[in-house]
This record gives C-alpha cells, structure tokens and sequence, in this order.
C-alpha cells in the first residue's frame, strides 16, 4: 500500500489539520509516514501545501516525485491546480469548489473548473457549503477530507477514529460536528461521481 | 517499539532531553524555532528543570550555553542559518576554548529561502571553526546523531555543529525514543585557563584544536554514520548527504542503487571512504543539499583527475534545494510524464493579515510621506518586511536583523533627510539597540519607527524581549524623550498618527516613533 498526498490551500485553511487527521489515522493503522509541511513566512495568507506520504514499506523522500502524486486534496480550487504539475497521470485531484480570492489578478472562477474537469480524475464539492449547513463554516477541510477518504487505502472508520482523538478534547459536539461534516463530504463525492 | 511523530526539529529536542541536556539557548527563526518550543513545552523538561527560556540574539544565546558547557552540563544552541552570522564571534572563539560539559550548536539551513534572506550553508562554518558537523537525513538521525554530538562533545572537549535543512527540519515522521540519560552535575573545568583566550593560552588551545582534526576523520570513517554501500556498476560512484540522500533512494523504488553509494552525514570528510570509492568508479556524482562543500573539498582529497559531477557542473542545479526529480535527472533516469500547471494559476505571495496593526502604520507612513521622494525608507527583518510589495510599497531595504536604523544613519550621513527606519520590537532587542546608540551619538537626524506588536511575529508568536521595555530603553540610549512617541496603529486614529509622524519628521535629531498594538495571532490565540 502506497498513499502519496499533496495537500494545498491558503494559510489558514487548515490543511495541516486534514494532515494531522490523515496521520493520526495512519499512526493508528500501523503504516510508515512522512509529512512535509510549511512553516513560517509563506503561511501569512500566501499559498500552502504539505506532502504527505503513507505506505506499509519505509519511505525514502520527504517530498513526493513529480507526476507521481496518487491525490491532490485542496481547500481552494484554484490551489489545487498549483500542483497539477506533481498529480500522477492516474491520481485524483479532490477539491473545494469555493474560492478564496484575496489577490486582484484573481482568475474567473469558471475557467479555474474548466482547468480542473481537464483533468482525468476530479472531484469538486463545496466543502464550505457543506460545513455551513452543519453549522461550521471552518470545517470546509474536513468536508473535502471526507471527499478524498475513499481514495486513501484505510477504513473509512479510521478517519473518524483520528477526528475523535483529535477534536476530543474541545467536547462531543465538536467531534459530532466534524464526523457529520467528513461524512457529508464523503457523500458529495459519490454524488460528483454519479 | 513503540513510534512517535516528530518534525526533524522535535525529534532533535527529545534526543537532546534524553541525551540529558540541562538548557537550550535560542532565538526564533525558521525552520529552528521548533526545536526550541518543543522544550518548552515538554513535561520532561519542566521536570528536569531545563533552561529553555529565548534569548534576546543568537550571540547571547551562543555565549550563554559555552556558560553552561564551562559549567560541566549539557546545553544546545539553535538558529536559522543566518543566526550564525550574528553568533559567529562567540562560535569560532568556542571552538578554541572547547567546551567541558557537552555542547551542541544546532543551525538549520533554508535552501530555497522559503523564509530567508540568503541560502548560505552552515557546513562553512563547521569547517571554519574546524569543528566535526553532523547532518542527519531523517527524523530518526535527528533523535540519534544529537546524542551522539555530545558524546564526542564531551570526548574531544569541543563543541559539535548540527546542520538541518528545512525539508528535515519540517517533515513529520516516526522516531523511537530511548530510555533517557541523567544530567551532567555541575564541574567546572580540571584547568581553570581553558576558557581565557589570551594569545599564550589560544596558541595552545588552537593546536590541540588541530591535533584532534585526525581523530575527528577516524571518527567519521569508523562511527558508522558515513557508510558505504556496495554496487556492481562502476561507472558513476555517488557521494549523497543529508536529505539528498534521501532523494536518491526515491529513485530507486526497492532502494537497490546499481551504484556504489556513500552516504555522508559526519565531517570532517571521512578520506579513506572517499579514496576508496573513487579508485573503483569512473566518475563521482556529489548530491548534496546547499553549497558545492563536498564537492570543493573532493577535489582535494581525490589525487587523480577523476571527473566529479555536481552542483558546479551543472549535473545538478547551483542554487536552491534538490527533490527526488533533479537527483534523477542527474541520474540520466527517465522522468514521468506529468501535468502542466494551467496558465489560470496566478501568483498567490504571503500578506500581511486583514486588520494588521502594520497596515495602519504603513498607510499613515505613506500617506505623512506625501510630498517627499521615494527610496528613503529602510526595513528590517519580520512580517513588516511585506510592506515592501503591493499595496503599501512602504520600506526600500531589508538586509539584516538591526540593519534599518544603521542604513538609515548611514543615509542620513550621506544627506538624505529624513531618512526612515522600520524596525520591530524582537528585532530592536535582537541586534538594533547599539545602531540607535551610534545614531544618538551624533544625533543623526532618523526617524525610527519600532513596530510593536509585542511578539516575535513572523515565527510564530514567541515572547518578545522588548515587551513593556522600548520606551526605557530609548530613553536609556539617551533619545530625547520629547521625541519618544506612542501611536495606536488602527484606522479610527489615521489622521492623528499622520500628523504625529509628519511632525517628527521635520525633526533634526533622532526621534522614535512607537505603533502599539498586540499581534492579531497572538490575541486570536489567547482568546481560544
């Protein structure tokens, strides 16, 4: 089993908590994990990703070979397509269809999706939506998370074990909260796919 | 055994609370700063009572662990590549006194300058103060090799350099932890005149220091950190450290590399290892992460005339970090077929926060400096330095920690008035108290905004020296304090903030101009 993942958005998206969920999950299920993240300047409302890696054998790099990504999951659609360059020509791109544009020069929405639905696998739901209607308009990550679930070879059960160990702390509304979100994502990809 | 995920950073700080370390001495600065929170935040380490509160600059952060070394326990330094600059005189002086209880310097490099003003690579210094470097290529070498750093520490009586790069520095991985070590107790050294450099005694300390060189190598041949690996194929003989190492690997999905391989990660370079593989391959491939080090120092070590590719030949790129796709290149393999980035993707760089107190500043800066020429701005290191893209286009420069209020004296010298300075409150206490005595010296005619938001912003929120203390500091350089003004950075208060700064600025002297108000982080984080 070999799960490589490059997660994008923009600083203060949460992508470093749909990582943390993935690898609490992955920890939980015994497999090798590499997590490269950004810290620092970049995460001032620039654009972020992290690279992260799951598999049952070690695993050498850090950071994922070009063209050879199994998934790309983005906040923000216009991020998730930053990173086209590293999707495996095989490999899904899962992503939030809203938009966070906070540059002038920011693209027409529509031709951003029809980048996207020129790639062979995608997936777009609105990840903020979702988390909306259930009440938390910051949960858009977890929405997309569920969304990309099917593709990470791990019982979907997994995720929500890690957002219960995760979100444990902060009550059992906030855990609730974020399963029914993840689930609800999950949906709205099979949804996409029907 | 039982795994835990750590970033490089964290995983480098347990081993050293395991390897029994009684204080870490930092300043923030990406991609170190987590080694040192990390301390900061372990139960282990409130027990064992380890120092680990931040330092004011990486200089009095290097001064204080020689302290701790001279007092027979174990300490740890850390800072960003750069912070080696600013440490450098207390750096290469330790490496002369040597050190009595262990003493690690750890300096996390940033090729690419993901959040930095240079690539320099800290191995340099390592060789400068002939000191033996250890660069780890995982989370678990990061855990391990710092145990070891103090042993040999301890050993040799010197201090031992670290070197990470970012991708090792941030990358989250498992790591197995060992059962930990006690603290050193307190002995100070057996000959009270190790630690006094004058002439007769550094001459001594300098040739021991170069008597050991031998040994330091023996140890890199012998300690089991640089290894060889055998490979049938002789045409290339590739030489891999740090996290280039692991790159290669990548390359080779069952991790059977056709070539023979030594990995490096221990200098001074092991050269028995090196002439071996170069007298049984045809040519050398250097894959290393920063500078051309090995690849320079090859050419010394290697007596024939034997081709060595790298960085300088352009086998691999000279500036910025590697990935897995570059080392295969380098490697004539073939590379996927992958997407290209759509031409809809624009440029998204990082800004200053919605509501930041900086955004006032630099607005109402602009607008007092309505009527004069561009270009007379000087900037400093911190968020602030983002006031030099659009909108704001406030500050001209940003070179080094402390440096806005000298160039602004230095402008002011050649004529140019006013002459501005932006500086913010860490950075002030970290390197630009002494400018701004040099500017009261002569009564430079600057103005000198000190942006307060009372954190250490742009790494993340940690304390700040100059909290609740710039206002006496100025003062006790000897700033007039008719000149020492507070301003409430938001926009309610734009019209009377200009013409606080219009008015200083006319001022023939230096005057300090004080925007306060809290960082939105560090209040979004409080209030949760």
């Amino acid at each position: 089993m070999k799960t490589d993942i490059v997660l994008a958005g923009v600083g203060g998206q949460g992508i470093l908590s749909i990582a943390t969920t993935i690898g609490s999950a992955a920890v939980a299920q015994n497999l090798y994990l590499k997590q490269a993240e950004v810290h620092g300047m970049s995460q001032r409302g620039g654009d972020v990703q992290s690279h992260l890696r799951l598999s049952d054998k070690p695993i050498a790099s850090d950071l994922i070979p070009k063209g050879k990504t199994d998934l790309i999951i983005s906040v923000e659609p216009m991020e998730a397509l930053r990173y086209a360059d590293m999707l495996d020509k095989d490999g899904w791109l899962i992503t939030n269809k809203a938009t966070f544009e906070n540059i002038p020069n920011y693209p027409n929405a529509d031709d951003i999706y029809n980048e996207i639905k020129k790639i062979k696998n995608h997936i777009i739901i609105d990840g903020d939506a979702i988390a909306k209607e259930h009440g938390n308009a910051k949960a858009a990550n977890i929405a997309i998370l569920g969304a990309a679930a099917q593709f990470i070879d791990m019982p979907f059960e997994a995720f929500e074990d890690a957002l219960k160990a995760i979100f444990g702390r902060k009550g059992e509304d906030v855990v609730n909260l974020n399963i029914e979100v993840l689930r609800a994502g999950a949906q709205a990809a099979k949804d996409y796919l029907k | 055994m039982q795994k835990t995920l750590f970033l490089g950073d964290e995983a480098l700080a347990q081993g050293a609370l395991d390897a029994g370390l009684s204080g870490v001495y930092a300043y923030p600065g990406t991609p170190s700063t987590e080694i040192t929170e990390y301390i900061q935040g372990s139960k282990q380490a409130a027990e064992g009572n380890v120092h680990s509160k931040w330092c004011t600059n990486e200089k009095t952060a290097m001064e204080a662990a020689i302290g701790m070394s001279y007092s027979g326990k174990r300490a740890l330094v850390c800072m960003k590549h750069v912070g080696m600059n600013v440490a450098a005189d207390a750096f290469m002086n330790a490496s002369i006194v040597g050190a009595n209880g262990g003493l690690v310097v750890v300096s996390a490099d940033d090729p690419s300058m993901h959040s930095s003003q240079n690539e320099q690579d800290s191995r340099v210094y390592g060789d400068f103060a002939l000191l033996p470097t250890l660069e780890p290529s995982n989370q678990q070498e990061c855990y391990d090799m710092v145990q070891y750093a103090f042993d040999i520490s301890e050993k040799f009586r010197i201090p031992v350099l670290m070197r990470l790069t970012t991708r090792l520095s941030h990358s989250r991985s498992g790591v197995e932890c060992k059962p930990a070590r006690k603290q050193n107790d307190i002995h100070i050294p057996e000959n009270l005149r190790q630690f006094v450099l004058l002439p007769a005694i550094s001459k001594k300390n300098y040739n021991s220091l170069l008597a050991k060189q031998d040994e330091f190598i023996k140890h890199g041949e012998n300690d089991g950190w640089n290894f060889l690996t055998e490979g049938s194929n002789k045409k290339y003989g590739i030489i891999a450290s740090g996290i280039a190492y692991n790159y290669l690997m990548e390359n080779y999905p069952d991790r059977q590399v056709p070539y023979p391989v030594l990995k490096i990660s221990q200098y001074p370079l092991p050269v028995n290892m090196i002439n071996k593989l170069a007298k049984e391959c045809e040519e050398l491939i250097v894959m290393e992460e920063g500078y051309p080090f090995i690849e320079k120092q090859i050419k010394g070590i290697v007596k024939s005339n034997l081709i060595v590719h790298g960085r300088l030949d352009g086998t691999l790129p000279r500036a910025g970090e590697l990935n897995p796709n570059l080392v295969g290149i380098a490697l004539k393999m073939e590379q996927k077929e992958y997407y290209a980035i759509p031409e809809v993707v624009k440029p998204r760089p990082p800004k200053l926060c919605d509501g930041c107190p900086h955004q006032s500043t630099f607005k109402a800066l602009n607008d007092a400096l309505e009527g004069y020429t561009l270009g007379r701005v000087f900037g400093d290191i911190g968020c602030y330095t983002l006031g030099a893209l659009p909108p704001y286009q406030s500050i001209n420069s940003c070179v080094d920690m402390g440096a806005s209020i000298t160039m602004a004296k230095g402008a002011a010298d050649s004529g140019i008035f006013p002459a501005i300075s932006i500086i913010g409150d860490s950075t002030f206490t970290h390197s630009g108290m002494t400018g701004l005595l040099d500017a009261v010296l002569v009564d430079s005619p600057i103005t000198v905004f000190i942006l307060d938001n009372e954190t250490t912003a742009m790494t993340g929120g940690q304390d700040s020296a100059a909290y609740h203390r710039i206002e006496s500091i100025c003062k006790g350089i000897g700033v007039n304090p008719d000149h020492i003004k507070v301003l409430l950075p938001l926009p309610k208060e734009h019209e009377k903030n200009v013409a606080i700064i219009k008015e200083e600025l006319k001022y023939h002297g230096v005057s300090v101009i004080i925007p306060r108000r809290e960082c939105l982080q560090t209040l979004k984080r409080k209030k949760k």
